[in-house]
Formats: C-alpha cells, sequence, structure tokens
C-alpha cells in the first residue's frame, strides 16, 4: 500500500495489471485525453480473448466491429509499449487462463484486470481482484487503484470429498448456499482439507467463482503445490538460482496467522457435497445433480427464473434433454479440464441432439491437447475443438446458444440470455457436461467414473 | 465529470432481484471502443424482442420519464463491465436506488457521476408502494419520498461525496500522488 487514506480509500499499488480488448480501449483513450502517459508498461500484458472466433483464427475477423476492437488493442499495446499476446501468438488466450500458465501469477502480487473473475489469480495467494474500465484508467496512469479495505470471510471445508465431486462442485456448492450476494463487501479465504487437497487447476476454478457469491477476489494460502505449479514457468523467478530461493523463502511467509481474525466464518462439511448443477439464472440456483428443482415459493425473481428456463418445480433434473455442451472459459478450460471430459467420452460417440463445443483456455493448452492425443479422443467422441478464448461464455462472439436451447456448460454464469438471446445455462463441472453430452440429456457423470 | 448535488424525479421502479450486468447490457453490445451510446441498449433484452419490436409490458416502455431507476437488492451483479454504468448515465439516469449493490458496480457507478443510493429493504417497498418522485439530496445524504414525505439517510464515502459533488474523479486524486508511488516502488518485494 502506498498510502492510507485519512477519510477516504487506500493508494493501492499493483504489481500486475492484464488487459484485454473489451474493458481497455475507453481506458487507453482516457490517459491520451489527458495527455498522461502510460506510467509502467512493462508490468501490463495483453491478450486477446473475449470478442475473438475460436475457428479459423489464421484469418481476419470476419465481423466489422469486433475485428475493430481487436485492431485496436493491437494499435494501442505498441503506442504504449505494452506486451501482446494476440491472435496467432503461442502465448495467447483466456486472460486468466494464461496469467498462472505463463507464470506471471505469483504469491504476494496484487494483481488486477479490468475482468471480474480476476478473482481467478487468488489460486496462487495473490491479492486479485477485478476492476472496471476508470480503474484500468488509473493503472495506466499511476500503477495505482483506489481501494477500501473489504471485510474478511473465512470459508473453511474440511473433510474428505466423495469421489464424483469436483473443484467446480465445491464452489457451485458454497455459492447455493451462501447467495450470490453473501460475499459481497468480503474478500475470501478458502481454507480446509478440501482446498489442500486440489491442484492448481481445481484452487483456480474456486477462486474464479468467489465472484458469484458478490466477493471481489477469492484466496488460498500458498504451499508446496502451488510453488511446484510455478517452478520452470517463462515468467517465474529462474529455479535453481538464488533468486528462486529468495521468493521461495518470501512465499512461504504468505501463510495464515494462527490468530487471524476474520469478519465471518463459514463452515462447510466435504462430505455433504456432492456434483452439482444450476437450474435457475443466477449461479446460487444449483442444486446437488441428483435432486429436484425446488418448489415455486411465490418470490417474483424466482418464478421469473424458473419460467425463463422453463423448469418445471418438484421434477427431477437428471434426465433434462439438452442440446448443447459447452466445455471451456476461464473456469474449466484447462489442461486437467479437458482430460476430464476425454477421459468420460474415450471410445464413446456423442447423443445426436447434442452440439458439443470444447475450447481450450489457450493456445499453450491446445497444443499440449493435441501433444497428449486428447484431440483425437474429442473428435472422435463428435465434439468440436475450437481454438483458444472465452466463446460462448458471454458470446460477445459468434458461439451463441440459439434462443430456448439448453447448454450444460462449465462456464460460471447462467444470467438470462448470457450465452446467447434466449439460450437457457446449466452451469456444471465439465465431467458432468461430458456425460451429458454421451446421454443427450442431463447425466450424473459418476458411473462414467473408474 | 459533471457535478453533483441534488435531483428530484419520478423513479422508474424494477422491482426484481440480482439484475445482473448481463442485463443491463448484454456481452454482443460491448464492442464499441468509446464510452458512448450504450444507453440504445440498456437492458436490450428486456427491453425489446429478438425482432427488435418493443416490449410494451417492461417498465421501461412504460414510464419515459425519470431519472431514477429503483431496482430490487443485488443490482448489478455479475460482469466488472463498466458499460453498465454507461448505459445508465447515456439512457439519463443519475441514480439508481436499491436496497444493495454488487461491489464493482458501485465502484463503477461511482466513478461516472452515476449516484447507488443503498437504502432498508423497508424503505425500498415504501419507494415501489408510493411510486412517487423522490428527492434526493447528496450533500444532506437524505433519500425522500415526495407523497409521503418519508426520509432515510444514506452512506457515502466522505473522499467520494467530495469527488461527486465538485466533479473530480480518481484519476486528478492518483496523479498528485506520483512522487510517493515513486518511492513506494523502490522498496517493493
Amino acid at each position: 500500500m502506498v498510502r492510507k487514506g485519512e477519510q477516504g480509500p487506500d493508494v493501492l499499488y499493483i504489481d500486475r495489471h492484464l488487459i484485454h480488448e473489451v474493458t481497455s480501449p475507453q481506458a487507453f483513450a482516457g490517459i491520451e485525453k489527458r495527455g498522461v502517459p502510460l506510467f509502467r508498461p512493462k508490468q501490463t500484458i495483453a491478450t486477446a480473448d473475449h470478442n475473438v472466433p475460436t475457428q479459423n483464427q489464421h484469418l481476419p475477423i470476419k465481423e466489422e466491429l469486433s475485428r475493430k476492437q481487436v485492431e485496436a488493442l493491437k494499435t494501442n499495446c505498441e503506442k504504449h509499449g505494452v506486451e501482446l499476446y494476440g491472435l496467432g501468438h503461442p502465448n495467447q488466450g483466456i486472460v486468466h487462463v494464461i496469467g498462472p500458465e505463463l507464470g506471471i501469477t505469483q504469491p504476494g502480487m496484487t494483481m488486477v484486470c479490468g475482468d471480474s473473475h480476476t478473482s481467478t489469480h487468488g489460486a496462487f495467494g495473490s491479492i486479485a481482484f477485478g476492476i472496471g474500465t476508470s480503474e484500468v484508467e488509473q493503472v495506466f496512469a499511476t500503477q495505482c487503484v483506489l481501494q477500501t479495505k473489504p471485510k474478511s470471510m473465512r470459508i473453511e471445508v474440511n473433510g474428505t470429498l466423495n469421489k464424483a465431486v469436483t473443484a467446480k462442485d465445491i464452489i457451485l456448492y458454497i455459492i447455493s448456499k451462501l447467495s450470490t450476494s453473501g460475499g459481497t463487501g468480503y474478500f475470501v479465504e478458502f481454507a480446509g482439507s478440501a482446498f489442500e487437497s486440489l491442484s492448481m487447476e481445481g484452487r483456480m476454478t474456486v477462486c474464479n467463482m468467489s465472484i458469484e457469491l458478490g466477493a471481489r477476489g477469492g484466496m488460498i494460502a500458498p504451499d508446496q503445490t502451488t510453488f511446484d505449479y510455478i517452478k520452470g514457468r517463462d515468467f517465474a523467478p529462474p529455479s535453481g538460482g538464488d533468486q528462486w530461493d529468495k521468493k521461495l523463502v518470501y512465499w512461504k511467509t504468505l501463510v495464515t496467522d494462527a490468530d487471524a481474525e476474520y469478519d465471518k466464518v463459514v463452515t462447510f462439511d466435504a462430505a455433504d457435497i456432492a456434483p452439482m448443477i444450476t437450474f435457475g439464472t443466477n449461479p446460487a440456483m444449483g442444486i446437488k445433480i441428483s435432486d429436484k428443482v425446488p418448489s415455486a415459493n411465490g418470490d417474483e425473481s424466482f418464478n421469473k427464473a424458473l419460467d425463463y428456463m422453463q423448469m418445471e418445480a418438484d421434477t427431477d433434473i437428471i434426465g433434462k434433454p439438452v442440446d448443447y455442451v459447452f466445455i471451456g472459459s476461464c473456469t474449466n478450460s484447462r489442461i486437467e479440464d479437458l482430460r476430464a471430459v476425454a477421459n468420460i467420452v474415450k471410445g464413446h460417440k456423442k447423443a445426436e441432439n447434442i452440439t458439443a463445443w470444447i475450447v481450450p483456455g489457450s493456445k499453450r493448452i491446445e497444443a499440449q491437447a493435441i501433444e497428449e492425443g486428447l484431440d483425437k479422443i474429442l473428435i472422435d467422441a463428435g465434439f468440436e475443438l475450437r481454438q483458444p478464448g472465452c466463446s460462448a461464455c458471454l458470446a460477445m462472439n459468434e458461439d451463441k446458444v440459439p434462443e430456448g436451447k439448453y447448454c450444460v456448460s462449465t462456464s460460471n454464469r447462467n444470467f438470462e440470455g448470457r450465452q446467447g438471446p434466449g439460450s437457457r445455462t446449466m452451469l456444471a463441472s465439465p465431467e458432468t457436461a461430458a456425460a451429458t453430452a454421451l446421454k443427450g440429456f442431463v447425466t450424473d457423470a459418476t458411473e462414467y467414473l473408474n | 465529470m459533471e457535478k453533483f448535488t441534488k435531483i428530484s424525479s419520478p423513479i422508474i421502479p424494477l422491482p426484481l432481484e440480482n439484475v445482473d450486468t448481463d442485463q443491463i447490457i448484454p456481452a454482443r453490445f460491448l464492442k464499441s471502443t468509446s464510452r458512448d451510446g450504450f444507453g440504445e441498449n440498456l437492458f436490450r433484452d428486456w427491453r425489446f424482442d429478438k425482432e427488435g419490436n418493443t416490449n410494451t409490458d417492461f417498465v421501461l416502455n412504460k414510464i419515459t420519464e425519470g431519472e431514477i431507476l429503483v431496482a430490487g437488492k443485488n443490482f448489478g451483479c455479475g460482469s466488472s463491465r463498466e458499460h453498465a454504468a454507461w448505459a445508465l448515465t447515456d439512457y439519463g439516469f443519475k441514480v439508481v436506488v436499491s436496497s444493495f449493490f454488487a461491489d464493482i458496480f458501485k465502484g463503477n457507478a461511482l466513478n461516472n457521476g452515476l449516484l447507488p443510493v443503498q437504502v432498508s429493504e423497508a424503505f425500498l417497498q415504501a419507494i415501489f408502494d408510493s411510486s412517487s418522485e423522490l428527492e434526493v439530496d447528496l450533500e444532506k445524504q437524505v433519500i425522500r419520498i415526495k407523497d409521503t414525505g418519508a426520509e432515510e439517510s444514506f452512506d457515502i464515502s466522505a473522499y467520494k461525496k467530495h469527488c461527486l459533488v465538485n466533479g473530480l474523479d480518481d484519476i486528478d486524486f492518483l496523479l498528485s500522488n506520483k512522487e510517493e508511488i515513486e518511492k513506494f516502488e523502490l522498496n517493493r518485494n
């Protein structure tokens, strides 16, 4: 912290700033209008992800507005000296996937991005949160943002997870218990054996959806799993030398104090968590996949959601016919997710009524999937393996779920029209999405797990 | 930024909870590289059907006068897109009233001269029940239902209030801290 605000917010220094094509152009225009230079261009990294096609990325973008937006990012980055991993670059990908993958994300850092899922990076014990475009401009101009210290919440999940339960199920379960505003005003720490047992990919899935609780950020204390993940990555301190050892000593100090006090503590039993799926139009409207859609309760917003989703109260969700399956987004598009899907669909074919899109989170993941032969398994099963980007998570590009169609999606939001006007989204894990693709209706993946 | 002191206006009631930023401005309308013109697509999929016809049941199509939007709790949840605040101001809103705001939206609104006024559940209900004009006095931090005279005070950080009243923004303030920022950088990990 640069300066503690006496009557107002604090001045918080930002170690790493990630930008993309959608929320940065107005901020670049802002500093230009003020005649202020980009203060620390080396601490900002750019990629094109939100509004890029996921097919034929080598060709010029067809849609004019999208092409102009992606071109504006390139022009702005060149002009202001910002490193850009644009379309075609081997490091290109979803901003919250490439940060960790390249070792840009490290414990103890402050990180921001004009995207609410910046909370993902908290999986490394960094302080990471989403900002608006005016704040992007603040970081451009001063490498700082103004922040009021949030309240603290500890979410503890202890015990042993059931075999079929994934990181996605844990976070959907927590959100269903705490609501989409349960974390508003808080910064969350996820703690307990359930999170310690997760891989970095799983921890990122959990922290990614902190914002779906309303929390600005979520974090997990770094441990050996974290250090092992970072070691050897492009932006990590070179391993085997003094720099790595020095950083490691610092990172190891970033543990939770034994006497830490929180404004709120919530505890869950890992054994109570089962595979989850959402039935409504916000991420807290989630149930165990084996449960029935809850009863309508007279609440206008609840009834509107059931009506939009054309879900009948008190009926099973397993067996509900589905049209699309989307595997991707900053929540679940990492190599581990692709492996989980391949493991389930290997040797099977998707159901005829299903269109299945699988969109790797980055060029590197795409390359690794090909190296591991996952591409063949997925294509043989009838999946369309696309090129990296945010794709149908927010449907800014042409990857849209048509009106009235159901999509079981590994993304993070099931808002009305999120995946295209009139689309109906059901959020779930990659495993559930894969099993659903094979059967053609909502399916519990447990039977496919060996 | 425009200065904000006091406003008196009819309300536009939207008694729904968890109105997310994808409803306020759907992602497919985020392709512009300027801050202007987003009002056209404010609440796009509630205001218009898929052919672009006006949905006459939706409140913005029923009430056309009013600079104060009143919505159910957890307004502005979801995406951090500042375009949501730009769409609301471009449409002509100066104030949004709710019993609860999502954090990022609240910050974005304040950075664009759009005042988020958080009231109690009971007062929110009283506003919906009366559908009267509202008076919002930022200097006194009071919101008042004109018909009934019912009042409630609201919170805002002293710093943000100062910015709104004087039409200042955060960058002016941050830039004035440049020396301290450079000093801080020398001792960073």
